[in-house]
């Protein structure tokens, strides 16, 4: 069957088993292996990416379901040579060791960032309709769907805490 | 071939001398840019043109036969190539550096989630639905032991045992004594990257783009299962979506895809499903552990017993070493470790990160709190009444131990003097404590090649060595560029290749110490060379940014250098380790809540102190450290393999079931003090391993801190909070 997907600004059209993954779809399609897959079973977070603007894994979706849909990758918030702030803010702080985790761990808290902006509460927000305050308890509870298990935590919300400084 | 250097006597400690200044430094990692911008490509995501895929089939049974496979049951799968099983199949990945096949026992199953086939597919889809619906069929042998605790076979491993004095009388003479009982749960690694490799045949070679971590024994292995030249293999392993032990040995997904792939003439990609890694990658066993421990009241401790069973497959030769660190750690006149196996049929045992005392001290440190709360003395000042003079048991010389300092100075930052007697901390429905324990992993050195080239701007690093995420790129390109005077973005480091120099590979911390030694030999050569072109002698030399002065002479590399120079360095093991013995030391400290009504047990802070000889990377050291002890902080609280107890097989075979710690779990505050020190008794840069010390004691410690707030002790791990409600009604609170 057929699938139109804009991927990263990109017109594609995919030619593919009706059963395809959207993760399989980028990976194996599309060539964009930095979307991970850890677990293939929504567990880890490995696979998340931008749909439509909201983190999702791609790895419980069909690629069939999201027909002109818009996707960002990781390969979508920077290159090597031009990071984004989050990027640049894994590297300088080690929020990171082997790297399979690192691009679901950016994806992911590049959309929790516009949640919180938007002022979406979690389960530690003390306050269901005020301001999300950005601090570590409320930065850990909504990452807490990206495991690492080289267990960079404490860099990683280092490096989160640092790229929402930047962007403020 | 290359000189090897044997490690017979301590040597100058050059780095302390030479004047880049990069050593220690915290460099980020220089693969960091492409790690997160997703284009470091890791070894499922190779593009090869015409690359099919397989999916592994697993066994139903625990034990027997499988009488057929039913390949017409599959026939009408669009796109199918192909289903592979047979003599070359292997049973579970090799054990660390095997350097030979695992097991290849054909029809014969002897644990349930055994790979037996490969369904081969042109889509992924494809070969998925092929690989559920294979219509196997079985004889099952109907006496089968699944269960360590009922297990008929038990073997008692005498010949390792380590009894010195007499321990049962100590106990009956001895001021205070405890006697415990504890047991610990299979682990897993559950690196995030699924064990995946793409085979690609080029007439009778064979190319591999694993996920490994040993790659000189890796090659090895391969070869043998599928029955070729070493020569033949090549594998290709630069990025490593994490290994903990699980990486150590080539499994099934590689040879499985090697056999297709010779079969089919095309490229075969094999991924393992997160359950297949759950079923069929070696974990690590379950322990039943006793403990004892007598004192004098003075604190003096008069006895010593640490004896455990394992477990595994009759077959395999691995027996997780639980009391090793329990033999040095603190001296005794009367001591006993005896460990015994219960041959089981349960996914086979292995290596996984710190084996021994990644469990061991658990229940070591554990018994020794509550010693020291028998005697009421400070645990703190426990272990520092009971450093030996030398190890205990084989009677060698400790190198660099800096075990005592780690305790003091962990106590002091970590404010220690404010932890209150036991249960009487409360800050509303949250019960306040304290714990430590000590850290302890013993060092070894692995024979270890590389190569170094040196032009007038650049330097490059070759060796087949790996970085799992442990910091290798990092650390070997730091030692290179502080020996020859170079700024570290001059140097490119070239890892995971068999075609360049055998390195340790990496693994009981031993890589960054081995593989860095043959490198920083290496270069070492190559400083003698520059020495001789200037004119002066190599001690008189001191290189940097691409200057070469000594005895009055200054040039610059572009002028010695008309043509590139290159050198390999190689070391080996030698005198220094059988005179001395070399571990890292350290000690955890660790503050936790416990809720009063839900049992739930929050870490609020912990502090790790470690003395590992010389620094390389001071940002990727504590990762490693950090990493380690939130691995701690898993076993202690989370981290338990559950097995169905009528067939051994895993129920809690993925990552919604097995609960390695989130981001919830871990307090921001993880610090880490790497302590000043050398091991010159180590190697030629007097470092240490770190990548396992940050684990060894964190859970102890983890638990110490639960009784001291609520007064609770656990002794069946994980800490989960049924059972730390049960020990809150037990004590009536
Ligand atoms: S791969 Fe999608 S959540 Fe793990
Ligand atoms: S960096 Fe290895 S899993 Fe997160």
């Amino acid at each position: 069957m057929k699938t139109e997907l804009k991927v990263n600004g990109q017109l594609h059209t995919l030619d593919h088993d009706p059963r395809m993954t959207l993760l399989d779809a980028l990976r194996d399609d599309l060539h964009l292996t930095g979307t991970k897959k850890g677990c293939d079973h929504g567990q880890c977070g490995a696979c998340t990416v931008l749909l439509d603007g909201r983190r999702i894994n791609a790895c419980l979706t069909l690629a069939a379901m999201h027909d002109g849909c818009e996707i960002t990758t990781i390969e979508g918030l920077g290159e090597p040579e031009n990071l984004s702030a989050l990027q640049t803010a894994f590297v300088s702080k080690d929020g990171y060791q082997c790297g399979y985790c690192t691009p679901g761990q950016i994806m992911s808290a590049t959309g929790m960032m516009d949640e919180v902006r938007a002022g979406d509460p979690s389960h530690v927000s003390t306050d269901l309709s005020g301001d999300v305050p950005f601090d570590d308890a409320e930065i850990a509870e909504r990452m807490s769907g990206n495991l690492c298990r080289c267990s960079a935590y404490p860099f990683i919300r280092e490096a989160i805490a640092m790229a929402a400084e930047v962007k403020k | 071939m290359t000189d090897t250097f044997k490690m017979d006597e301590a040597q100058p400690r050059l780095l302390d001398e030479t004047r880049q200044g990069v050593i220690g430094t915290p460099m980020d990692r220089p693969e960091g840019k492409l790690k997160v911008s997703g284009r470091a490509p890791y070894a499922a995501e190779i593009a090869l043109d015409g690359m099919v895929h397989g999916v592994l089939v697993r066994a139903t049974i625990t034990r027997g036969q499988i009488t057929a496979i039913d390949e017409t049951s599959i026939h009408d799968t669009p796109g199918l190539l192909g289903v592979f099983h047979g003599e070359h199949f292997v049973r579970n990945p090799a054990q660390g550096m095997a350097a030979e096949s695992p097991e290849q026992p054909g029809t014969r199953i002897d644990y349930h989630g055994q790979p037996i086939a490969l369904v081969v597919a042109k889509t992924f889809e494809a070969a998925r639905d092929g690989a559920h619906k294979l219509k196997i069929s079985y004889k099952p042998d109907d006496s089968v032991d699944v269960d360590p605790q009922t297990a008929s076979n038990v073997v008692s491993k005498d010949d390792d045992a380590v009894i010195i004095g007499d321990v049962d009388s100590a106990m009956a003479r001895a001021d205070a004594s405890v006697d415990l009982q504890f047991t610990t749960p299979g682990q897993v690694a559950a690196a995030m990257e699924p064990h995946a490799a793409i085979a690609q045949w080029q007439g009778d070679q064979l190319l591999l783009h694993g996920s490994l971590q040993m790659l000189r024994f890796n090659k090895r292995e391969l070869a043998d299962a599928v029955g070729i030249d070493p020569e033949n293999v090549r594998i290709l392993s630069p990025y490593i979506g994490g290994g903990f032990g699980s990486k150590l040995g080539i499994g099934a997904e590689a040879v499985s895809a090697a056999l297709a792939s010779r079969a089919l003439g095309c490229p075969v990609r094999v991924v393992m499903a997160r359950q297949t890694v759950f079923d069929a990658v070696l974990r690590r066993t379950e322990t039943s552990q006793r403990v004892r421990f007598a004192a004098t009241k003075e604190g003096k401790l008069t006895a010593i017993a640490h004896d455990d069973t394992v477990s595994n497959l009759s077959d395999e030769g691995f027996a997780e070493p639980v009391s090793t660190a329990s033999q040095f750690l603190y001296g005794a006149e009367n001591m006993h470790f005896l460990q015994k196996v219960a041959q089981i049929h349960r996914t086979p045992a292995g290596s996984v990160r710190a084996p021994g005392e990644a469990v061991g001290m658990l229940a070591f440190e554990a018994g020794l709190d509550e010693l020291a709360e028998k005697l009421d003395i400070c645990p703190v000042q426990l272990r520092l009444n009971n450093l030996p003079e030398r190890h205990p048991a084989t009677d060698q010389a400790f190198s660099a131990r800096a075990l005592a300092q780690a305790l003091r100075e962990g106590a002091q930052q970590f404010g220690w003097s404010e932890r209150q007697p036991t249960a009487s901390r409360r800050e509303g429905d949250w019960y306040i404590g304290m714990g430590m324990a000590s850290a302890a992993r013993s060092n070894m050195l692995v024979p270890s090649a590389a190569r170094v080239t040196l032009e007038a701007d650049r330097i490059v690093v070759e060796t087949d060595m790996t970085d799992i995420g442990t910091g290798s790129y990092a650390i070997l390109g730091q030692i290179a560029a502080e020996m020859l005077g170079l700024p570290t973005e001059k140097v490119v480091v070239r890892l995971g290749d068999t075609d360049l120099p055998g390195a340790s590979g990496s693994g009981g911390s031993f890589g960054a110490s081995s593989a860095g030694s043959a490198v920083y030999l290496a270069a070492k050569k190559l400083r003698e060379e520059l020495a001789h072109s200037l004119g002066c002698a190599a001690e008189e030399l001191t290189l940097q940014d691409g200057m070469a002065r000594g005895a009055n002479h200054e040039k610059s590399f572009a002028e010695l250098l008309p043509n590139p120079i290159m050198a390999e360095g190689a070391i080996e093991g030698g005198k220094t380790a059988d005179e001395y013995f070399s571990a890292g030391f350290g000690a955890h400290f660790c503050e936790v809540a416990v809720h009063a009504w839900t049992g739930e047990t929050r870490v609020r802070r912990m502090l790790g102190v470690f003395g590992m000889g010389r620094v390389l990377n001071e940002k990727t050291a504590r990762s490693q450290a950090v990493g380690g002890m939130i691995w701690g902080v898993g076993a202690a609280l989370t981290e338990e393999l559950s097995h169905d107890p009528r067939t051994g097989h895993i129920v809690s075979r993925d990552l919604a079931n097995y609960h390695v710690p989130a981001h919830a779990d871990i307090p921001r505050q993880m610090d880490v003090v790497f302590l000043e020190e050398r091991d010159d008794q180590a190697n030629p840069m007097q470092t240490k391993g770190i990548g396992e010390l940050g684990i060894s004691g964190a859970g102890a410690a983890v638990v110490n801190a639960i009784h001291n707030a609520c007064g609770v002790r656990i002794y069946d791990f994980p800490a989960t909070p049924d059972k730390v409600i049960a020990g809150l009604e037990a004590l009536g609170r």
